[in-house]
């Protein structure tokens, strides 16, 4: 018997299933924890995604999370980032972003905080935050779940959520926002978030005082589902040998 | 044939205060830093730089961006620091849009129909963006990305030829043929020049992706990527990125221009 799985581990495996019944496109994860769910994913119940180097090779065989450049991989196609934007017109994709604030429809922002002309704080910029949403899946990834993050209104709308879905939009679905303490879902009658999952040893309560809005729950809130012993071995032995997705979850 | 071997300084004497300037590569990647920093010795100023930022952002009017990172440092300290102080002008689109205004400016038409930005900040922040309704479905509308012409574009390769042919060995040309495609003029700078009869010794015919129709200069600059990555000639130098990223630039430049 393995021993019990971390936060971190559950994390990945929740991550994982938000791929679930994806089928053959590109899983695109950013961030160490849905890296690890993307290829745990394709390694179990979702043999059919396609997975690359986080460059712009496809690679047969997930690699592990931080293997150097020159790693062997089996290639198995090229994706520069030309024919990622194809694809993503094509919406042959499933992306889980990070989110430096969500709201309670699903808005995301990676830009600045504070007002664009003069932020407080200047981020990233967009990114492909508007592009992704209008055209395929997407998801996001918070790992320190708090009301900065989680917010009632977000300063600049990268990702586009359900409250502002434009009506030329290809396909728009927030499949889910997986946090360090659980799993958020937009399955309620007006789109707004309401809480799917909690980790193991979370509460409801905690997870509302983390939230800047209210997140209403559909009867009793499950637990999010522990990690096979199967999964626990794969992301320790073959995904994550070297333990990266305890720098991203404590605990 | 015309021989287009050229200089950086050359390079940067074409250059005039104001000018729209392309830069090829993407984040820290490839980025052609001989010429940027043969750039920022010279009184050239009051550029409007279109980017897939990385550290070629600095000293400018305004930038047109999708994002800007160094990648392994994700936030560029340099440019967060000159958006909040308000010291540049900036225009943010998705990183698909930038693509298209590229490709439309390439294209020679004014704009290009497409969905990225639709329902985000972009267009709120972008008051100039319009949109279009399909003249086959009126139920689509899109949003008209305006085409973003360039005077010059700047590319860094890993192989060229005298022509001005460029070769690419690594997994990504990034956009560099549309940032030439939609410049009145283009200069390439390369990690070597080779004579054309050897450009396929070192990769296939695929990887030669610039033309000499689309480049009016070539500048050999071994290194010349550096601090950024340029794979499979080198990675990126971490160390140097890293204290570009920590030091004060007043302090970081001189001792960076000196650098040949």
């Amino acid at each position: 018997m393995t021993s019990s799985a971390t936060r971190a581990e559950v994390c990945a495996v929740a991550c994982a299933e938000a791929w679930r019944g994806d089928g053959e496109i590109v899983a695109s994860p950013i961030g160490t924890v849905p890296t690890i769910g993307a290829r745990l994913a394709a390694l179990t119940f979702s043999p059919d995604l396609v997975l690359t180097d986080g460059d712009a090779l496809m690679t047969a065989e997930p690699l592990p999370v931080g293997a150097p450049a020159d790693a062997p991989r089996v290639v198995e196609g090229w994706l520069p980032f030309g024919k990622m934007f194809d694809l993503l017109w094509w919406g042959r994709r499933h992306v889980m972003m990070g989110a430096t604030q969500v709201d309670r429809f699903g808005n995301q922002n990676i830009a600045c905080i504070g007002p664009w002309e003069k932020p407080k704080a200047m981020l990233l910029g967009v990114r492909g935050g508007p592009g992704n949403t209008v055209n395929h899946p997407t998801s996001y990834w918070v790992p320190n779940h708090s009301p900065r993050v989680f917010v009632e209104n977000v300063d600049f709308v990268s990702g586009v959520g359900y409250d502002r879905v434009p009506a030329s939009a290809a396909v728009h679905e927030i499949r889910v926002v997986v946090s360090n303490l659980g799993v958020f879902d937009f399955d309620t009658p007006d789109h707004s978030m309401r809480i799917r999952s909690v980790h193991p040893g979370v509460s409801v309560d905690e997870v509302q005082e983390a939230t800047a809005f209210p997140l209403p729950a559909n009867g009793d809130v499950p637990e999010t589902r522990a990690p096979t012993d199967e999964e626990l071995r794969l992301i320790r032995e073959v995904i994550d040998p070297q333990s990266l997705r305890d720098a991203e979850v404590k605990g | 044939m015309a021989d287009k071997r050229t200089t950086e300084k050359e390079v940067v004497a074409e250059l005039r205060d104001g000018m729209t300037i392309g830069i090829g590569g993407w984040g820290s990647r490839r980025k052609p830093m001989s010429i940027i920093r043969e750039l920022l010795r010279s009184p050239v100023r009051d550029l409007t730089v279109v980017s897939y930022g990385g550290p070629d952002v600095g000293m400018l009017k305004k930038v047109v961006y999708g994002f800007v990172s160094l990648d392994s440092i994700p936030l560029e300290p340099h440019f967060r620091a000159a958006r909040q102080s308000g010291a540049i002008e900036a225009m943010e689109v998705d990183e698909g849009m930038l693509q298209w205004g590229l490709k439309a400016a390439a294209m020679r038409v004014s704009f290009l129909p497409c969905r990225a930005g639709l329902g985000s900040s972009v267009m709120e922040v972008n008051p100039g963006l319009k949109t279009v309704r399909s003249p086959y479905d009126e139920s689509e509308e899109l949003v008209a990305m305006p085409a973003l012409p360039l005077d010059v574009a700047l590319i860094h390769a890993n192989r060229a030829d005298a022509r001005g042919n460029g070769q690419y060995l690594g997994p990504d040309w990034f956009f560099d043929d549309l940032f030439c495609m939609a410049a009145a003029k283009s200069f390439m700078s390369c990690e070597r020049i080779v004579d054309t009869a050897d450009l396929l010794k070192e990769g296939s015919e695929q990887t030669l992706k610039i033309n000499r129709m689309m480049t009016d200069g070539v500048v050999e600059a071994p290194g010349g990527a550096r601090f950024t990555s340029c794979a499979p000639d080198y990675a990126r130098d971490e160390a140097l990125q890293k204290e570009y990223a920590t030091t004060p630039w007043e302090e970081f430049a001189p001792k960076w221009l000196e650098m040949s």
